[in-house]
């Protein structure tokens, strides 16, 4: 406050540059990529390089809606929406039994869970390829959903456990006078109340379940069951990628997950800041 | 169930149990567990159990094909490891990569944070900008990022024409330490945004009164931040550091997008390696032995973290 001048003081006007320079270096990426995706293949490596499409061209979107991509799209979808649902009510449901109950084997319970928050997914991939063979889990969307599912279970627990404490036990009590049983309980009191720690744990699930390329490329063999990752990563060969094809097919992927980010940003914060979330 | 009883059940903290019949203190016991129960089967069949069957998969020479027998081989999976030039190899690459990471998204991320903690009108859009990456999955910003570095490509162009810092004519993916400065630089503008969230966060919770008492006693910038700022947020540091490390051993997409481990087997990082070694050559057995051994590593050094650096708030206090 004591800096505070009427004009712009030259600390500030440094501030300002910093930040501009820095984020044209985070951004220029991006949009070279917009660009790209409009530019027809002899253009796409020019020197020097083009920021405007100069010609535009709008050949490699019909080209990608031609190679099937519409139906990448909705297994995207279809996996990550699923996921998602359905790890937001299981871990609720866990967070409820947590936060809301004393229990033997609670501690134990959900110090196991908190393992599984520290152990890296790709440590888990061999035996859950393994698990997956055995259950006939392999090149299916369902194969894609119960993992996604079931990796996503003890960051969620963990996150929505500790909203779900902060709910005071009054307002609990006075629902339970009532003659409400558990179940009511969750469903009309700590889902409504939680529902920004719920949006926060949605958003993060499906990003993740969105982007999701490791275990995809593991499991999904044949290209009905392909999902947008894999789909685009297959775009590219090792010569003579087609980057105009890359980038159109790229931008499908991007752009809802882009839209997301910037209608929900306060969740991204507030999950953030509950800790333990990493993009 | 019986919806009656189950209603009657005692929440945490209010205990009027005693005062129940037997049938519904019955109930009222396992309502936590039927909370419980769906999501902790799922979390035991796909992570608990493959976790403990990635050590029991190590010690064998393990076969996929259905009806093939795995011999157990005892320790010789992690002894073929460590005698592995390539394991090592990967395991340095890995290694780099982690060092020249790390610091780097810390330093600017915190730096960012700094510039961004004052809130004037355009910080949300700042935000906003810096955060992107993070959002982006990790394959099209792999893709575009060995777009952006390929011969003919953008970084060559801007460092060549444009600052006239090179020829211009670097062939960054076709060789060990060039792949490596672009795949580290992924990984850092990748990184940044995340960072400077949680130091953003952070910031806010530096006490104002010790700032402005420093300022009176004439302490410059610098001293302010080491000081005042830095052990106020020293939780949100060791935090981030200690994450980026986890994250930085576990690099994948990436590599395995921009190089493929390649040329020759040059950029394999240990994970690429070990997806290799599993699911190209399907020795699921040596690939296990890699993970577990990588897991290790960056528990201890996650330990080892916390135990050095973790306490440096306590002790000041």
């Amino acid at each position: 406050m004591s800096e505070r001048t009427a004009f712009v003081s030259p600390g500030t006007a440094l501030r300002l540059v910093a930040l501009i320079v820095g984020a044209s270096i985070m951004v220029t990426p991006f949009l070279y990529m917009v660009s790209t995706s409009f530019k027809p293949q002899a253009f796409v490596l020019t020197v020097p390089p083009q920021f405007i499409p100069d010609p535009a061209t709008l050949s490699n979107y019909e080209h990608i809606l031609g190679l099937d991509f519409g139906r990448y799209f909705f297994n995207s979808l279809i996996v990550a929406v699923t996921a998602t649902a359905l790890s937001v009510l299981l871990s609720s449901m866990m967070a409820f039994g947590f936060a809301r109950f004393r229990f033997p084997g609670r501690e134990l319970m959900f110090r196991i869970l908190l393992l599984g928050l520290m152990v890296p997914a790709m440590m888990l991939i061999i035996p859950q390829f393994i698990l997956a063979k055995y259950l006939s889990l392999l090149d299916s969307l369902v194969g894609l959903i119960v993992f996604y599912v079931a990796g996503s279970l003890a960051l969620n627990t963990f996150l929505l456990r500790g909203f779900f404490e902060a709910i005071p036990e009054e307002l609990d009590q006075a629902m339970q006078v009532d003659g409400a049983n558990a179940w009511r309980r969750y469903w009309d009191l700590f889902l409504p109340l939680a529902r920004p720690a719920l949006a926060t744990a949605t958003i993060f699930t499906f990003l993740a379940c969105w982007d999701e390329f490791a275990w995809a490329l593991t499991i999904i063999s044949t290209p009905e069951n392909m999902t947008l990752p894999i789909a685009i990563q297959l775009l590219h060969g090792p010569r003579g990628t087609q980057w105009g094809l890359v980038f159109a097919a790229s931008m499908i992927a991007v752009v809802p997950v882009v839209t997301v980010f910037l209608l929900f940003q306060r969740y991204f914060v507030q999950g953030l800041t509950a800790g333990a979330v990493k993009g | 169930m019986n919806r009656a009883t189950a209603s009657r059940t005692v929440p945490y903290g209010m205990s009027k149990a005693a005062a129940r019949p037997n049938r519904a203190r019955l109930m009222s016991g396992l309502t936590p567990y039927l909370f419980i129960a769906p999501g902790f089967l799922l979390f035991t069949l796909a992570i608990l159990y493959p976790l403990v069957q990635a050590f029991q998969v190590s010690f064998y020479d393990w076969k996929i094909i259905a009806g093939a027998v795995s011999d157990f081989v005892g320790l010789e999976n992690y002894q073929r490891a460590l005698a592995d030039p390539r394991f090592w190899h990967s395991l340095v690459n890995s290694g780099v990569y982690m060092l020249f990471t790390v610091p780097p998204q810390i330093a600017l991320g915190l730096m960012v944070a700094m510039l961004l903690v004052k809130k004037g009108p355009a910080q949300p859009l700042f935000r906003v900008l810096f955060y992107l990456p993070v959002v982006t999955s990790w394959v099209v910003v792999s893709l575009l990022f060995k777009y952006l570095f390929a011969d003919e490509g953008l970084i060559n162009y801007t460092l060549g024409d444009f600052l006239h810092l090179s020829d211009g004519e670097t062939s960054w993916l076709s060789s060990r330490w060039t792949a490596m400065v672009a795949i580290c630089a992924l990984g850092i503008w990748k990184g940044i945004g995340w960072s400077m969230m949680i130091f953003l966060a952070a910031l806010q919770g530096v006490p104002r009164d010790l700032e402005e008492a420093a300022i009176l006693d004439g302490a410059n910038r610098w001293q302010r931040f080491l000081s005042v700022t830095l052990p106020a947020i020293w939780a949100a540091v060791i935090f981030v550091a200690v994450m980026l490390v986890i994250g930085g051993f576990n690099v994948f997409t990436s590599v395995l997008v921009m190089t493929g481990g390649g040329p020759g087997g040059a950029t394999e990082v240990v994970l690429t390696y070990m997806y290799k070694q599993a699911f190209e050559y399907l020795d699921f057995g040596y690939g296990s032995a890699i993970a577990v051994l990588l897991t290790v590593l960056v528990f201890v050094l996650s330990v080892l973290q916390l135990k050095f650096f973790g306490n440096r708030d306590g002790g000041e206090k």
